[in-house]
């Protein structure tokens, strides 16, 4: 009984090995007798990118005021969803003054050129005599309009319910293959009036610029430009109550890189 | 026929001896001049090959990593037995081969017989083939040569191509060859970059136009005002504008980071080649380039192209051709003086070149060309009519492309003359995000050799005058019909078919083992794109009938719209895709399964 079993169980271990050894030498033949499993994530189309862009970090000359501003932004993400970030602001170098925003923002391709956006919003205000805040939510479009202008439309809804637009507009100008001129256009519009952030009804001013930059990489361009802006309508009378101006002209200096 | 091949039997009698000490002497060589391999060099003899060797008819290929130098500038490229190209394979139509490929680098790795026809297993494509080859380890491919003629190997991992993963293939024919010639060279048309192959795709994915250096300029329409006036050249930059396209979308990689490499020599560096006069050269060209097409001509001599994609065609003389990306062209040159000639290989975009010369002796060197000034595309390559442009055929009978499947036998019957088909109007889908434009018109454009090439005076090499020397043996009618559009996005740098990347498909494209099918491309973006099927070749529908020449990779033009009949005769999954690497990598890729039962009809 016992030798039968005993038997048994190397005849089992005869015809594993065995096995063992066969598979092995199948395994190891190259004519496999059949392809791996489809895939369809062995080309990298579908790649997680980053990309910062400071599309301006620039000193301003205006006298009395002479504002540092920046508009950085970038993502992370896929070709159909991205995290969108951006944040713009100025602070006054004479003076502890300036504002600042910051956007997060999920951002969905939607057509060729063009990004469905939205998220929230976060401003910051400071001066001497107060910090103010408040927060946003976000809903825009950025992409590539037709005749080649970089556009962000944006519609911004705060805390208190009060409702607002932007839209900023972009252009480039080649003059050489690295030398660029770059005309921008931005304006801001407002349903409500918001007296404590300084914010009449209507449109609250039109911001023109033109910065010509130097490609010494595509990734880096140390520029220069001139910038006019004009305060409007309800914006503008506070502005002027206040003792201010309600249209500067500034030339500017600045470096735009990206990675 | 070939003078300094040594007769077959002395060939083989060298011994191991000699043998060992001739390939010591080559690497020495080698090691002088940057690892390059045997036909780099001027004296280069036809027996400095790698054949098979032994009982088992065996070929080892090693990769690995080595330091070369490339115009001057030092770097590491991945080599294949040290060198860059690697070595001149040269195989015999008939043989049954074991080619051992080894893996030296630190990542996986694999090899890709570029047009050769063999089991599925042995194509070498991982993830559709097999799994690749891991560091150190080696894979053996086995398979029966089934063909003769020129053809390459490549990696198929990554962006192993760009760095050095390519050489040259030559195939004896078992019977006697049609193309008559006392001597031949390998012309492997390249291109380098010293920067890390996905830096380049990093920065395409970041910014489309970033090696672009010949874009328009605002100095460039003031001469085009007083060149056309001042309404046309505004004109011409709004309707290019509203479209968000540049004409001078010409390649996504530029001369701004390639340097041009023909038989793995910078222009500076020369590759040079000897002839005596009176005899009859056979050049074999390969572009085995990442992202560069060329234009090649040899001022001062005709060009007889004799072979393209391996495949012996009804001869062709012309003044220049233009070579896709992964196609082979062979020529004939007969230079009758006792003079330098240069072969010149244009990059598409003329934002560089790839040279060599061939010479009676050594220290002769020719002219080089300037390099023409960078060409426009059209409107029609935006697939718009133009007017006043004279249109083959009656306007009435314009056809909509209805979807995927449609086979007109009539329309079939007509194609099947050399006359050119009538343009196609695009069907309904766009193709979504993916694709930033359609070509509203779908062209024929069989008879124009393509943007900078068009309305010259000289021969160029047109797809229509292509006619296989051998009548093709299925002559069966297809059965049906796939359509697919090439589509892309160069501001987001997708690429993709049907405006889907590879990884947003579910499964592969089928064939019915057996069938034969007609396989129409339509080109929706406006750059050129060389489609690339594994396993099979594809008969190029220009009005040939049963003499249609069978191509490995179809270079399909700007809205040009253009069919291949195939045989699916290679049961088992087969790659498929745009021959460019970054769109490759980026989406124009696809699997073909030949299977016995298709899920659907």
């Amino acid at each position: 009984m016992n030798k039968s079993i005993n038997s048994i169980i190397r005849n089992i271990k005869a015809i594993v090995l065995t096995g063992i050894v066969v598979t092995l030498f199948m395994g190891s033949t190259a004519l496999a007798q059949v392809a791996p499993p489809f895939s369809n994530s062995i080309m990298k189309d579908n790649e997680t990118y980053a990309y910062l862009v400071a599309e301006r970090l620039e000193y301003t000359s205006i006298t009395g005021s002479d504002p540092l501003a920046w508009d950085v932004q970038g993502y992370i993400g896929k070709s159909y969803d991205k995290f969108w970030f951006q944040s713009e602001g100025s602070s006054l170098t004479s003076q502890k003054e300036g504002d600042m925003e910051f956007q997060g923002l999920y951002s969905r391709t939607i057509t060729p050129y063009f990004d469905f956006q939205t998220g929230i919003r976060y401003d910051l205000m400071y001066s001497r005599a107060e910090n103010l805040s408040r927060g946003f939510a976000v809903i825009g479009l950025q992409g590539l309009a037709p005749y080649m202008f970089e556009t962000e439309t944006d519609l911004f809804i705060s805390d208190k319910g009060n409702i607002s637009a932007r839209i900023l507009g972009t252009y480039d100008l080649l003059f050489t293959q690295r030398l660029i001129g770059q005309p921008r256009f931005e304006t801001n519009i407002a349903v409500q009036k918001v007296e404590k952030f300084g914010i009449g009804s209507g449109f609250n001013d039109v911001q023109l610029g033109f910065r010509l930059r130097y490609e010494i990489r595509r990734e880096f361009a140390p520029y220069i430009g001139i910038s006019w802006n004009r305060q409007l309508g309800g914006t503008a009378d506070m502005v002027r109550l206040e003792g201010g101006k309600v249209s500067t002209f500034g030339l500017l200096g600045g470096v735009r890189f990206w990675m | 026929m070939e003078q300094e091949t040594l007769p077959k039997e002395e060939e083989h009698k060298i011994s191991r001896r000699k043998f060992l000490r001739y390939t010591a002497a080559m690497g020495l060589m080698a090691g002088m001049s940057s690892l390059l391999p045997a036909y780099a060099f001027s004296g280069f003899k036809n027996r400095e090959v790698l054949s098979p060797k032994g009982n088992d008819n065996v070929i080892d290929l090693t990769i690995s990593n080595e330091p070369v130098t490339i115009d001057g500038k030092k770097a590491t490229a991945t080599a294949i037995n040290g060198t860059v190209p690697g070595p001149l394979v040269r195989l015999k139509e008939g043989e049954d081969v074991l080619l051992r490929v080894t893996n030296k680098l630190d990542e996986s790795t694999s090899i890709h017989w570029h047009g050769l026809i063999l089991p599925f297993q042995m194509d070498g494509v991982p993830g559709v083939s097999y799994d690749g080859i891991k560091p150190d380890e080696t894979f053996e491919y086995r398979f029966t040569v089934q063909q003769n003629g020129t053809y390459w190997y490549h990696s198929h991992t990554g962006l192993q191509e760009q760095t050095g993963v390519y050489g040259p293939i030559i195939i004896d024919p078992a019977d006697q060859d049609p193309v008559e010639y006392d001597r031949e060279y390998p012309v492997v048309l390249s291109d380098w970059t010293f920067e890390d192959p996905y830096k380049v795709l990093a920065h395409l994915k970041k910014n489309g136009g970033y090696y672009n250096y010949q874009k328009r300029t605002l100095g460039e329409f003031f001469k085009d005002v007083s060149d056309e006036g001042f309404f046309s050249a505004l004109g011409d930059r709004l309707s290019w504008g509203r479209m968000r396209m540049s004409p001078v979308d010409l390649a996504d990689i530029t001369g701004a980071t390639y340097t041009y490499l023909m038989n793995g020599r910078a222009p500076g560096s020369n590759w040079h080649a000897l002839f005596k006069k009176g005899e009859k050269v056979r050049l074999r060209f390969i572009n085995a380039s990442s992202g560069s097409f060329y234009d090649v001509r040899i001022p001062g001599l005709k060009m007889t192209v004799v072979q393209a994609d391996g495949q012996n065609v009804e001869p062709v003389p012309v003044d220049e051709f233009r070579i896709a990306i992964a196609e082979t062209y062979d020529v004939i040159v007969e230079p009758e003086d006792d003079q330098a000639y240069t072969i010149f290989a244009e990059s598409l975009d003329r934002s560089g070149y790839a040279r060599g010369t061939l010479a009676p002796r050594k220290d002769m060197v020719a002219p080089v060309p300037e390099r023409r000034p960078r060409p426009k595309r059209t409107m029609r390559d935006m697939g718009m009519k133009m007017d006043g442009m004279k249109m083959n055929g009656d306007m009435t009978k314009m056809k909509q492309a209805n979807g995927q499947k449609s086979m007109d036998m009539k329309q079939h019957d007509m194609q099947m003359s050399d006359m050119r088909a009538d343009p196609v109007k695009h069907g309904p889908d766009h193709h979504g995000a993916g694709a930033a434009s359609i070509a509203q018109w779908e062209f024929d454009r069989l008879d124009e050799p393509g943007v900078g090439l068009n309305n010259s005076d000289r021969k160029v090499l047109v797809y229509r005058d292509l006619k296989s020397l051998k009548p093709n043996v299925d002559t069966r009618k297809p059965g049906r019909e796939i359509e697919l559009h090439l589509t892309g996005n160069m501001e987001r740098y997708m690429w993709s078919f049907n405006g889907k990347q590879f990884h947003e498909v579910k499964g592969p494209i089928e064939f019915k083992k057996g069938e034969r099918l007609k396989l129409t491309l339509v080109n929706d973006t406006m750059m050129e794109h060389p489609i690339h099927l594994h396993g099979m070749f594809m008969e190029m529908d220009n009005g040939k009938g049963r003499f249609r020449p069978r191509k490995h990779t179809l270079n399909v033009q700007p809205a040009q719209r253009i069919s291949a009949i195939i045989t699916a005769d290679a049961p088992g999954r087969w790659a498929f895709h745009c021959h460019i690497l970054y769109h490759m990598e980026m989406g124009m890729f696809r699997v073909v399964e030949v299977k016995d039962q298709i899920t659907e009809a």
